[in-house]
């Protein structure tokens, strides 16, 4: 079972605000999903390996040679905020 | 033959009469345009869609075929692209609040090969938001009607899609499969939906959601179409790193081979006491319509299939967790001004996402903190191998699975409020992501209601031609092949 302040510490680390009505309603809803979850616990997996990608997958390579990229302009005319070619945040580092 | 009835053509049936002159892609292009502006205030198929772009493109096509110049069989087909699919130029949304503005720099690479083969794009679909959910009503934006009946769901994620290719709204559409996303909606909206191969077709320019299990494909009137367009998108990408380098074979010219001798797989799990019984019979019906055409039949079991679904709503929350972390409201996207950056970030995403997209993150989030990452993540990534190793076993014996679609046939809008029962609608489509193998989805009947039934067969990875030529061959033999909606 969850506990009200799990959910509170989950959703400071997923920087998610959360309202009162909303850390309940989640706190109810993600019990109830992992005590679906809790299935998994009756099958035996002792000795098998973990899956991370259905498909074998190698290291792809390529020569660190220069190639044309997106120009800056194109890619900060999404920003919410910038000032010259830069993306403009909130004070990050205390006086 | 008339654009007036665009809704009755197929991909293949519009490049012919695009080559005998009988019709041209702006007429059909505008004709599609007609039907959206016309019938899409009812089914709400398309977030965006792009009028003076496609009709561009169309009068662009039509050149080419006065000149003898045309790009193959998708030249002039006018197509929807799930709104999770960059797009140079045209907004992006993913269906969510947070993205409401964005406008990519670039095309994925299934637009820019659609766009090389000549395929015009009338615009972008619904979604459930990221793409998560199964009913297109967790839309940021607005809800998608099915069709077949407007009180019910399209299905989800794709449903604009599917909603779009059954409403004749577009000649085909693409959308994205992470666990049943193009197989269910085409189910629920009487359409043809293929998942790829993990890795056939490459994801560059797709908007993830959990990375290892995402994989884009078409929504088509019929399997030749499928076929057809597949060939255009597969094939390898050295943008996205997952793509598979393997030849693309000719997906339709084997399609019309007869199926005799083909061993079907028929595992019992899919055929238990929750799947409703118009669907079991529907199904059983369409194994019939199959061993008349001369396939083997064999009873197996798939034993992991019951744990599937819990270990993809561990696996695809805990990647989804992390691939959404980007939208803090720094580079793109939308921006909720805060006391400090943590705060900023918090209330960006709080007034950006909806709740089921909150629902997985916090899920996905609890999966892999610490404490918790090996009894949640580490152990349904071991039941994900258990799954892969089930079609193994059963691959060694038979050449395709042949199972229901869905459990249930399409819900209607606001029937499924309790999100578990909501994931369980993926219990048959959800393996198939886990394991990484094609599989697709094809209608075979109707319930005593009017509601599609979808047939669903399920192949070895990179087999998709044995997958499209089983599927067609029963759909050449099903009684309702073009019967369509009344829409009025």
């Amino acid at each position: 079972m969850i506990e009200r302040g799990d959910v509170e510490a989950v959703a400071r680390l997923a920087r998610l605000q959360l309202t009162e009505a909303e850390t309940e309603r989640l706190r109810e809803q993600l019990s109830a999903i992992l005590t679906y979850i809790d299935k998994l616990r009756a099958l035996d997996t002792d000795g098998v390996e973990p899956t991370s990608h259905a498909v074998p997958l190698v290291n792809v390579m390529r020569d660190d040679a220069p190639e044309p990229c997106l120009p800056a302009e194109a890619m900060l005319a999404n920003a919410p905020d910038r000032v010259d070619e830069f993306f403009r945040v909130p004070r990050i580092i205390e006086d | 033959m008339t654009a007036a009835a665009v809704e009755e053509l197929c991909v293949s049936d519009l490049a012919e009469a695009y080559r005998r002159r009988d019709l041209t892609p702006v007429a059909v292009t505008r004709a599609y345009l007609d039907r959206i502006q016309a019938l899409d205030p009812r089914i709400d198929a398309y977030l965006t869609v792009t009028a003076d772009q496609a009709l561009a493109a169309a009068r662009a096509s039509e050149e080419r075929y006065r000149t003898h110049s045309e790009l193959g069989p998708l030249d002039g087909v006018p197509v929807a692209l799930k709104d999770v699919l960059c797009t140079r130029g045209v907004r992006t949304t993913c269906a969510s609040k947070i993205l409401e503005h964005f406008v990519p720099p670039y095309d994925a690479t299934v637009v820019e090969r659609l766009t090389r083969a000549g395929a015009l794009s009338l615009g972008k679909t619904n979604l459930d938001e990221f793409a998560m959910g199964s009913s297109t009503e967790h839309s940021g934006f607005k809800p998608t009607r099915n069709p077949w009946d407007l009180s019910r769901v399209p299905g989800g994620s794709s449903g604009g899609s599917a909603a779009a290719v059954a409403g004749g709204l577009a000649a085909a559409a693409f959308g994205t499969d992470t666990g049943g996303s193009i197989r269910q909606p085409a189910a629920f909206c009487g359409v043809v939906g293929l998942k790829p191969t993990y890795g056939r077709v490459s994801r560059y320019g797709l908007v993830a959601f959990a990375s290892s299990l995402d994989q884009i494909g078409p929504l088509t009137r019929n399997v030749r179409d499928a076929a057809l367009v597949l060939r255009v998108i597969a094939g390898h990408d050295r943008r996205d790193a997952t793509s598979i380098d393997a030849l693309v074979p000719d997906y339709a010219a084997a399609l019309d081979d007869d199926i005799r001798g083909l061993r079907l797989g028929i595992p019992a799990e899919y055929f238990a006491a929750g799947t409703d019984p118009e669907i079991d019979r529907a199904v059983r019906a369409a194994i019939d319509v199959l061993r008349g055409l001369g396939a083997t039949l064999h009873e197996l079991s798939l034993p992991t299939t019951d744990y599937a679904l819990a270990a993809y709503y561990l696996i695809a929350p805990a990647e989804a967790s992390s691939n959404l972390a980007r939208y803090d409201g720094v580079k793109y996207g939308l921006r909720v001004p805060g006391k400090d950056l943590v705060d900023m970030e918090s209330r960006t995403r709080a007034a950006g996402f909806g709740a089921e997209v909150k629902r997985r993150v916090m899920l996905g989030t609890y999966a892999l903190s610490a404490g918790y990452q090996e009894a949640y993540y580490g152990k349904a990534q071991k039941v994900r191998t258990l799954v892969r190793r089930d079609f193994e076993t059963a691959f060694a014996d038979v050449d395709l699975i042949v199972a229901p679609t869905t459990p249930n046939v399409a819900f209607t809008h606001g029937e499924k409020t309790d999100p578990l029962a909501m994931y369980l609608n993926d219990a048959f489509t959800i393996p198939a992501n886990l394991a990484g193998i094609p599989a697709i989805s094809v209608p075979c009947g109707f319930t005593a209601a009017g509601l599609p039934i979808g047939l669903q067969f399920i192949g070895r990875a990179l087999d998709e031609a044995r997958v499209l030529r089983a599927a067609h061959a029963y759909e050449t033999a099903a009684p309702w092949r073009g019967r369509r909606p009344n829409l009025g």
